[in-house]
């Protein structure tokens, strides 16, 4: 218990880091196992692999920035503060969700905690987040707006379009793409020219910054620098963050066609929890009795969330005609 | 009241205007509508009056600044992105439909998206295909939009003023011919109109001819003539389509037993198509005739003007389908 000075952050953050990626981690694990059983409809995008990318980000936010989400959203949500009670009601359908039911496991939102939505349009969020951080701008208070979203929109359009002006007005609106390698079931660099994401986002004039996205403090670390230049001011950037999706594209799917048993094995190597929880017993912070005490008590947390949404009722038909218009 | 006369361009400018000085949260957005003033010149002077961050002059971007307009609506502010033609409204599709319309349902009620996106609309301008269109139809299609199309620079400017402060997305289309073509009485004072009542333009009972946007003028005219020849026919303009005056269309033609409905867009599964099912509906037992639709021709809006004026309703088409109304009366 004495190695905390080597710490590159706070002992409490990086506890911090380490509950929430572990919620996470235990929260898609739940879904599978919920959808597996049939006790929720349609389907649901884990993010499971990707943990730090999520948290490592947030973890650089005030309560009042905003974030908007990807179909693949419930690690951002998390990480942002969401509480998984409601997140697993949503997944249900049920009233208690989120969006009473409305929205679903893609259109998860809690607007008080400034998760601005999960999108099923990839790239569709691009805009709300670049409207989000011109309303910030104006507001002068230093608050920043952080797009999330994955190697496959970056080559849509409004990427672009939302980059040329966020940097022609400096807006406070950093893009993170959570580039997981697999554009839903092909592989990124077949997709998408030039010398990578990174050097797509010096071209449109912003800084472009790689990191080891399943590295929490590292993207914590690049993060918190990028966000604090756009509260000081200094106009957008983009954060690349390399990482993996342990399953496939969606709970129906395996994953395993076009991917290879090797390049799991060498992904699962770089876990980010297991690295996490190496940090924190190597540098003494936490015991690995503790590590054990926070995995039961976070996974009895999602298994209560998941017996509480199960018995939570559907939402009245009555309902449906609801919240169309304001 | 005092009023004065204003063209269509000048009353919408007019609404503009007095909205931004009473809401700050209001910032428009578009190509060319700050310096330039607009290439229509209805922003002449706001860019001039309210700074370049509240007339902001956008890239060539409509996907990325409606986009943006979602996000800033998401955030408390109430933007007003301009299309400058109507046409380039495809480029901002999905930020419309999948996104500014959806949010607050998708949210369960967390979010209001107050916008407002003004786009023109019609042809008669030799622009050809891509720059005459009339989409509003689009729009009334999608749960959670509404969608205004006024006719009047009376109505634009009491109508617009009402979208401003309304939380909720909204078309606001205006028909580009009558920008500087079309003058009315205009109050000098405050007034609003409420979305989703219809307006009796002119009193008949002998048919009714329902017709929007510059349509209405176009149906005016062609009721003119018709009362010279002793028909009188009721235009009524619904004003908005979405939330429709349903009620008013009905009890007009349970007044008069026969209709024409009159649209610049498209034939096919248009707004005619619509206006037609509702009053087929709610005054069934008191149509005496079959329903007409006069809307556009189903064909890319034609560049050489004997082929676009005959795509677009006029005065004798309309008048031609008032005729087959009457003549296909059942007997009383």
């Amino acid at each position: 218990m004495s190695n905390h000075t080597s710490l590159p952050v706070e002992p409490t953050l990086l506890i911090e880091m380490y509950r929430r990626m572990l919620t996470i981690r235990f929260f898609e694990e739940a879904i599978f196992d919920v959808y597996r059983k049939g006790w929720m409809p349609g389907l649901a995008h884990l993010s499971d692999g990707q943990e730090a990318t999520p948290v490592g980000v947030c973890m650089a936010l005030r309560s009042d920035d905003t974030i908007t989400s990807t179909h693949r959203g419930h690690g951002h949500i998390i990480a942002k503060g969401g509480q998984v009670e409601p997140m697993m009601a949503e997944v249900m359908g049920k009233v208690t969700g989120y969006c009473r039911g409305k929205g679903g496991e893609m259109h998860i939102a809690d607007v008080s905690l400034g998760i601005l939505g999960a999108n099923g349009i990839v790239g569709g969020g691009l805009g709300i987040a670049a409207g989000s951080a011109f309303t910030a701008k104006r507001e002068g208070k230093g608050r920043v707006s952080v797009a999330f979203f994955g190697d496959g929109a970056i080559n849509q359009g409004l990427w672009y379009e939302t980059a040329n002006m966020a940097v022609l007005w400096k807006l406070p609106l950093i893009y993170v793409c959570e580039n997981n390698q697999y554009t839903e079931f092909t592989h990124w660099q077949k997709l998408t020219s030039g010398e990578g994401l990174a050097a797509r986002a010096r071209a449109m004039g912003m800084p472009g910054v790689e990191v080891d996205g399943n590295d929490v403090v590292a993207v914590y670390q690049a993060a918190h620098e990028l966000v604090e230049a756009a509260r000081r001011g200094e106009g957008p950037a983009t954060l690349i963050c390399h990482t993996i999706r342990y399953g496939g594209h969606h709970v129906g799917d395996p994953g395993t066609a076009y991917r290879t048993k090797e390049e799991m094995e060498e992904w699962r190597k770089k876990d980010s929890i297991q690295r996490c929880e190496q940090l924190l017993v190597e540098s003494g912070v936490l015991s690995p009795q503790d590590i054990e005490a926070t995995r039961t008590e976070i996974e009895q947390c999602i298994q209560n969330a998941v017996q509480q949404a199960r018995q939570d009722p559907f939402p009245p038909v009555e309902e449906v005609n609801e919240h169309v218009y304001a | 009241m005092s009023t004065r006369e204003l063209t269509f361009a000048q009353a919408i400018r007019e609404a503009l205007d007095e909205e931004l000085a009473r809401d700050e949260r209001i910032v428009l957005f578009g190509e060319d509508i700050g310096a330039w003033g607009g290439v229509f010149r209805t922003t002449e002077g706001l860019y001039q009056k309210y700074g370049s961050d509240r007339v902001i002059d956008t890239p060539l971007s409509e996907e990325g600044y409606v986009g943006m307009a979602v996000g800033i609506a998401m955030t408390g502010m109430h933007p007003v992105p301009e299309i400058m033609f109507g046409d380039f409204i495809t480029l901002a599709m999905d930020q419309i439909v999948n996104q500014a319309a959806k949010m607050r349902y998708m949210t369960g009620g967390q979010v209001a998206v107050p916008i407002t996106i003004r786009a023109t609309m019609g042809g008669g301008r030799s622009s050809g295909a891509q720059h005459s269109q009339s989409w509003h139809a689009w729009f009334a299609h999608v749960p959670g939009l509404k969608v205004v199309v006024p006719s009047t620079p009376y109505d634009a400017k009491g109508l617009l003023k009402t979208a401003l402060r309304d939380p909720n997305p909204i078309l606001f289309f205006e028909d580009k011919v009558m920008y500087h073509k079309i003058k009315g009485p205009v109050p000098e004072e405050e007034y609003l109109i409420p979305l989703g009542v219809a307006d009796i333009k002119r009193e008949g009972k002998d048919v009714t001819i329902v017709a929007l946007s510059r349509m209405v003028h176009t149906a005016l005219a062609a009721a003119e003539k018709l009362a010279q020849e002793g028909i009188s026919a009721e235009v009524i303009d619904p004003r908005t389509l979405t939330p429709l005056d349903e009620e008013t269309l009905i009890q007009s033609e349970c007044k008069t037993g026969g209709a024409v409905i009159v649209d610049e867009g498209y034939t096919r599964f248009g707004v005619t198509a619509e206006l037609a099912a509702v009053i087929a509906k709610g005054a069934f037992d008191y149509l005496d005739a079959p329903i007409e639709r006069v809307a556009a021709f189903d064909v890319p809006i034609p560049f050489s003007p004997p082929l676009e004026f005959a795509t677009i309703p006029d005065e004798e088409r309309i008048i031609q389908a008032v005729y087959r109304v009457l003549e296909g009366r059942r007997p009383q």
